[in-house]
């Protein structure tokens, strides 16, 4: 089986490769809700992009303004300590956020970070470039 | 206020996978404005760009219980919610500490939904309000909404051999919103996310309606590079087009003045091609009337301010 | 009592969580009432006094979601304009139960009682129970809760009555005490409720065309499921209170050969008729509708059926349609049907005009050449001037 999936919202359809049977009228919950919290992560944008967002670690400050602009949520963070951990008043868990790299599944190619990156740490290169 | 490696350990309420364009403003600022509270809470959002990019059925962007009814209630959809919380914790049916948050855009805000939106406010429910201004109904296909500006093309205020762009000012809703004298009133901008979290985390802690007006750059709305849309946000508060500033139980803070780097407003047009008419020679009068509303506005603004 | 206090008391019984209203004659007095027991602290309501019944659904739709019994009451131009939200609230299967005040909808502006405000909104997917008295508004108020709120049926409620003609009259009336009322409501409990926050459920997503149907089909389910859950409440309702309610109710039907059917308050006055005439032994009847929507087929056969003659009594019309909305649905009951009475539908009553004892026996008069084959026009017009 196929799944059709929307494209956009003006809810133009195409087969997508991901199968999903959809559900007949007894199977899904009652007046239209969502039981699934955040199950967007089963749908991929990531194809969407044609540029992508390449890392330059050399550059990078972890300042993470990258993460907190990505209209896409789709800057992960890897969790580190803080420097200043072990004195009184800090936690002992990691307490920083750290660059964690980019979630291509969801990443649509703004451009956004790269803009932004106050150290140039991040550049737009072509999709076609890469093969994976 | 935590930095922002520290918000970055926080969770995440607004999860990938859902379909606003490349570039979108709205959820930069809808995932800053949820980092305003720890505490859990439920969201009601207007019809617009946000409500159907992040809900296209069976699928849900949203870590948080969230309701859309319609376009022009979310206001009182809130409302309804919030009312629901205050019973059933008398109750002892709910011990937990809950906010309430509505998100609409200009159109479900400024034209639609202002009386749903004014009413909840003069009720007092303890809710914030954050209206994602992209300055026109984008979600129908860019027509032009009372937030839309002076002189802006839209499909309904086409640029023709009569008529250029749309003939009235943008709406002053903030101070529309500031006269119903609710605790926290506030402008903000995506582009100053810290500053945008700080508001949301004052408009979640006051006890009370608290509204935040933040503008939101769009793409195919406004037609500029996608990677832009930080660069669009900056260059409206540096013309003072849109000014970041407070009101806090009926003091009004400026909290940004560029002074002597206060730039022209044609620097913030021509980043634009919505307004791309207005570069011709023929209609530089446009330019200098949008000029002249928002000098007159930001000296009024400074002068509530205590600036003037 | 007047059928608003009526209304307002079943309210305060039942003592739900969220109120939300909006002024307009002749629900006001509802509202009144149900104010001073918020006031007096009687109730732990929070009425929320909205600016428009627009806002009053949809605060009462943000209630229902959130997981607390929500109620409200409007009348006429209120319902249409909360129109929009009405339909929301069926779809998204939240169980609020609305009073209606039945009055006509403008223009031009008229306060008084028709139905053309409750019967425009016949395919919202709300339960529809109407009343002929104040105590039935009451009584349909209670048991609404309990119908809407069923886990089989999960929709919102209208509980209709006429404007003035029971709002505004005072009547005697038998209530039942508050912790009977209680306890036949219940606790409510939401279904996957949003306050739950600790699982997330989002309401009111864009449903196009891969799933929109389907939640369609369900709600034809839950109107299915009704069917069941009403009777089964009625019985229960039956038991407490001794008086046995149905969808439709036949008064002197059994060797009928003319009956009139009609909904609400008309019923009261139609039964004064029957009474005098079959002293005159005339073999009239009455058949008073309570249930409208879900819609018993079946059961409007079954009392119908061996009549000769059937007027319906229509207090709206469906303008360009072939007759009022009572009718259509009476008429197309007994499509398969082969045997089956003459029909024909009056329109009355429309922005209040009086429906006296004088036109009924008109009514019953021109049944007498209905039942015998002389059906002249089907649809007509009562106490207008022609």
């Amino acid at each position: 089986m196929t799944e059709q999936l929307k494209e956009g919202n003006g809810g133009h359809t195409h087969q997508k490769e991901h199968k999903q049977k959809l559900k007949n009228w007894k199977e899904i919950p009652i007046g239209g809700k969502i039981l699934e919290a955040g199950n967007s992560k089963e749908y991929k944008t990531g194809d969407w992009r044609t540029f992508r967002p390449i890392h330059i670690p050399e550059k990078c400050t972890n300042c993470m303004i990258c993460w907190m602009i990505c209209p896409d949520s789709c800057v992960n963070v890897g969790g580190v300590d803080d420097p200043n951990k072990g004195k009184k008043g800090v936690s002992d868990k990691p307490n920083l956020g750290n660059f964690g790299g980019f979630d291509l599944d969801y990443c649509k190619g703004c451009g956004i970070c790269a803009e932004e990156c106050p150290f140039k740490a991040i550049e737009m290169k072509e999709e076609k470039e890469f093969k994976d | 206020m935590a930095n922002i490696r520290e918000l970055a350990l926080t969770n995440e309420r607004l999860a990938p996978g859902h379909r606003l364009c490349p570039g979108c403003g709205l959820s930069i600022i809808a995932r800053a404005v949820m980092r305003g509270t720890k505490d859990p809470i439920v969201v009601a959002t207007a019809t617009g760009c946000l409500e159907v990019s992040t809900t296209i059925y069976p699928y849900t962007a949203w870590n948080v219980p969230w309701i859309h009814n319609a376009f022009e209630n979310a206001a009182a959809t809130i409302s309804g919610a919030e009312a629901a919380y205050k019973v059933l914790k008398k109750k002892g049916k709910i011990n937990k500490e809950i906010k309430f948050l509505a998100f609409g855009g200009d159109g479900g805000t400024y034209d639609i939904g202002l009386q749903s939106l004014s009413g909840a406010l003069e009720r007092g429910h303890n809710f914030v309000y954050v209206c994602l201004d992209n300055e026109g109904y984008m979600n129908t296909g860019i027509q032009r909404s009372s937030s839309t500006p002076y002189g802006a093309w839209t499909n309904t205020s086409q640029v023709g051999k009569i008529h250029k762009g749309k003939e009235q000012f943008k709406k002053d809703l903030t101070a529309v919103v500031a006269a119903h004298h609710i605790p926290y009133v506030a402008q903000a901008s995506s582009h100053n996310y810290m500053d945008l979290v700080r508001k949301a985390e004052k408009a979640f802690a006051v006890k009370g309606p608290a509204f935040i007006n933040v503008l939101s750059p769009c793409v195919p709305g406004w037609k500029y590079p996608m990677q832009l849309t930080q660069k669009l946000a900056k260059m409206a508060v540096d013309t003072c087009f849109w000014p970041l500033f407070e009101v806090e139980n009926d003091k009004w803070i400026l909290n940004y003045d560029p002074g002597d780097n206060k730039k022209p407003i044609i620097e913030w047009l021509k980043m634009q091609k919505r307004f791309r008419h207005l570069m011709k020679p023929e209609n530089t009068h446009i330019v200098e009337q949008l000029q002249k509303n928002v000098d007159f506005r930001w000296e009024n603004l400074k002068k509530l301010c205590g600036k003037g | 009592m007047t059928g608003a206090e009526c209304t307002a008391e079943a309210m305060k019984q039942i003592n739900p969580d969220v109120v939300a209203a909006y002024p307009i004659t002749p629900q006001t007095n509802i509202m009144h009432s149900f104010s001073q027991f918020v006031a007096d602290g009687i109730v732990d309501t929070d009425l929320v006094t909205v600016e428009s019944e627009h806002s009053a659904m949809s605060a009462c739709v943000g209630a229902s979601a959130s997981g607390a019994r929500a109620m409200t009451a409007t009348s006429a131009n209120g319902l249409a304009l909360m129109w929009e939200i009405v339909y929301i609230a069926a779809s998204t299967r939240l169980p609020i139960v609305m009073n209606v005040v039945n009055r006509a909808l403008s223009a031009p502006i008229n306060i008084h009682c028709d139905h053309s405000d409750s019967m425009g909104c016949r395919d919202t997917g709300w339960i529809q129970i109407y009343s002929e008295n104040g105590e039935e508004a009451y009584e349909n108020t209670i048991m609404g809760v309990r119908i809407g709120e069923h886990k089989d049926v999960l929709l919102p409620v209208m509980v209709c009555q006429d404007g003035f003609i029971t709002s505004h009259s005072v009547e005697t009336v038998e209530l039942l005490n508050d912790e009977i009322v209680k306890s036949f409501v219940g606790e409510h409990t939401g279904h996957y409720p949003l306050l739950d926050v600790d699982k997330p459920v989002t309401y009111g997503p864009l449903d196009l065309f891969d799933y929109y149907f389907e939640h369609k089909r369900q709600q034809v389910l839950a109107m299915e499921n009704a069917k069941r859950v009403i009777r089964e409440i009625f019985d229960e309702f039956g038991q407490i209170t001794g008086k046995h309610y149905d969808f439709f109710e036949g008064y002197k039907l059994e060797d009928a050969e003319k009956v009139i059917v009609c909904a609400n308050s008309s019923a009261g006055t139609i039964r004064v008729v029957v009474d005098e005439l079959r002293e005159k032994g005339e073999k009239v009847g009455l058949l008073k509708m309570r249930v409208f929507r879900p819609w018993l087929n079946d059961m409007i056969v079954e009392k119908l059926g061996k009549i000769k003659a059937v007027a319906v009594l229509d207090r709206s019309d469906s303008f360009g349609a072939f007759g009022g909305p009572l009718f259509s649905e009476i008429r197309s009951s007994f499509h398969e049907v082969k045997e089956k009475p003459n029909i024909i539908d009056y329109i009355y009553g429309l922005g209040g005009r009086e429906l006296d004892i004088i036109q009924i026996k008109k009514v019953f008069n021109e049944l007498e050449q209905v039942k015998n084959g002389n059906v002249g026009d089907r649809v007509r017009y009562l106490g207008v001037r022609e």
